[in-house]
């Protein structure tokens, strides 16, 4: 999908524009999302690390906007989401998702996710998942 | 044998203990998250709201959503199984809790399913903690909206346990 339509669906999107996502590339399968460090995302107060349901709403976010670029795609959902924390994220730092869409089928898209903060040599999460995928009218 | 502590000091006691808990983690309050507790059973409850949703076509509550929401109940649930015994005890009081907040189980992995669309409409969660050993733990958690038993989502997720000051 064109660049201003994208940013545009990530924003037509309550919850991702409640946590400040923005969309910084898309196409073909892939897609990088990324959001700033909030102290009301904090999970554990007496570390400031966001909390793990914020990262992952970024990757799920991420995900779906990978299976959405891919070419055919009509609209997708997620059936299931393992996210893997290596790491605390280091407060203060924005975070960032990259997703590969590395497969579909009829009707299913098959993608891994991966999170880091501004060090980008070492992961803070990865996730992999699958999510329906609706086509574009069959011939 | 002892008498048994007043049923309203114990409640309050019980109850400030879990409000504690739950209002230091900021996350939880941006998301709107209450707990209800009856004895030590919790069930953590999401109000709806406009900023939940992730497909405003439909519209539905957002996938991050419901895995901040199970995530959430699975920590507060393991936090609170893991503080149930010292508080009961005594060894610790809300107070010095409120002082000196207890460190938190940290997830190691988390998997989701969404089995329905979450409904623009409140939700309900309660966790199981299966195993809870030193240092790890494995909880599951269902969430559900108008009936107990249509879960729209479940989840399993591994937490390393923090380290107590005895070991």
């Amino acid at each position: 999908m064109p660049e201003n339509d994208a940013q545009d669906f990530i924003k037509a999107l309550p919850f991702a524009r409640a946590l400040g996502m923005r969309l910084d590339q898309i196409g073909e399968g892939h897609a990088q999302l990324s959001m700033d460090w909030d102290a009301r995302f904090v999970g554990d107060p007496a570390t400031g690390v966001i909390h793990g349901g914020a990262v992952s709403a970024l990757m799920d976010t991420c995900g779906g906007a990978a299976v959405l670029s891919y070419p055919g795609a009509l609209g997708t959902a997620t059936i299931d989401l393992r996210i893997d924390y290596m790491r605390a994220a280091t407060p203060g730092q924005r975070i960032t998702a990259r997703a590969e869409c590395y497969h579909v089928t009829r009707r299913v898209a098959f993608v891994r996710a991966t999170a880091h903060d501004e060090d980008s040599a070492n992961p803070v999460a990865t996730a992999s998942g699958a999510f329906t995928f609706d086509r574009k009218e069959q011939p | 044998m002892k008498a048994p502590e007043p049923v309203q000091r114990l409640k309050h006691r019980r109850d400030s203990a879990l409000s504690t808990l739950v209002g230091a983690v900021p996350y939880a309050g941006f998301l709107g998250i209450q707990f209800e507790r009856h004895g030590d059973e919790l069930t953590a409850i999401l109000p709806y709201s406009e900023m939940l949703i992730g497909n405003p076509i439909l519209p539905a509550l957002h996938g991050g959503v419901i895995a901040s929401f199970l995530e959430v109940t699975a920590i507060i649930e393991l936090s609170w199984a893991m503080l149930w015994d010292e508080l009961e005890s005594g060894r610790l009081t809300p107070e010095a809790m409120a002082d000196n907040l207890p460190r938190l189980p940290k997830t190691i992995d988390f998997t989701v399913d969404y089995l329905r669309t979450g409904l623009p409409r409140d939700a309900y969660a309660r966790a199981r903690v299966n195993r809870s050993g030193r240092r790890y733990a494995s909880v599951h958690v269902e969430a559900w909206q108008d009936n107990r038993a249509r879960l729209f989502a479940q989840a399993t997720g591994h937490f390393l346990m923090p380290q107590r000051k005895d070991d």
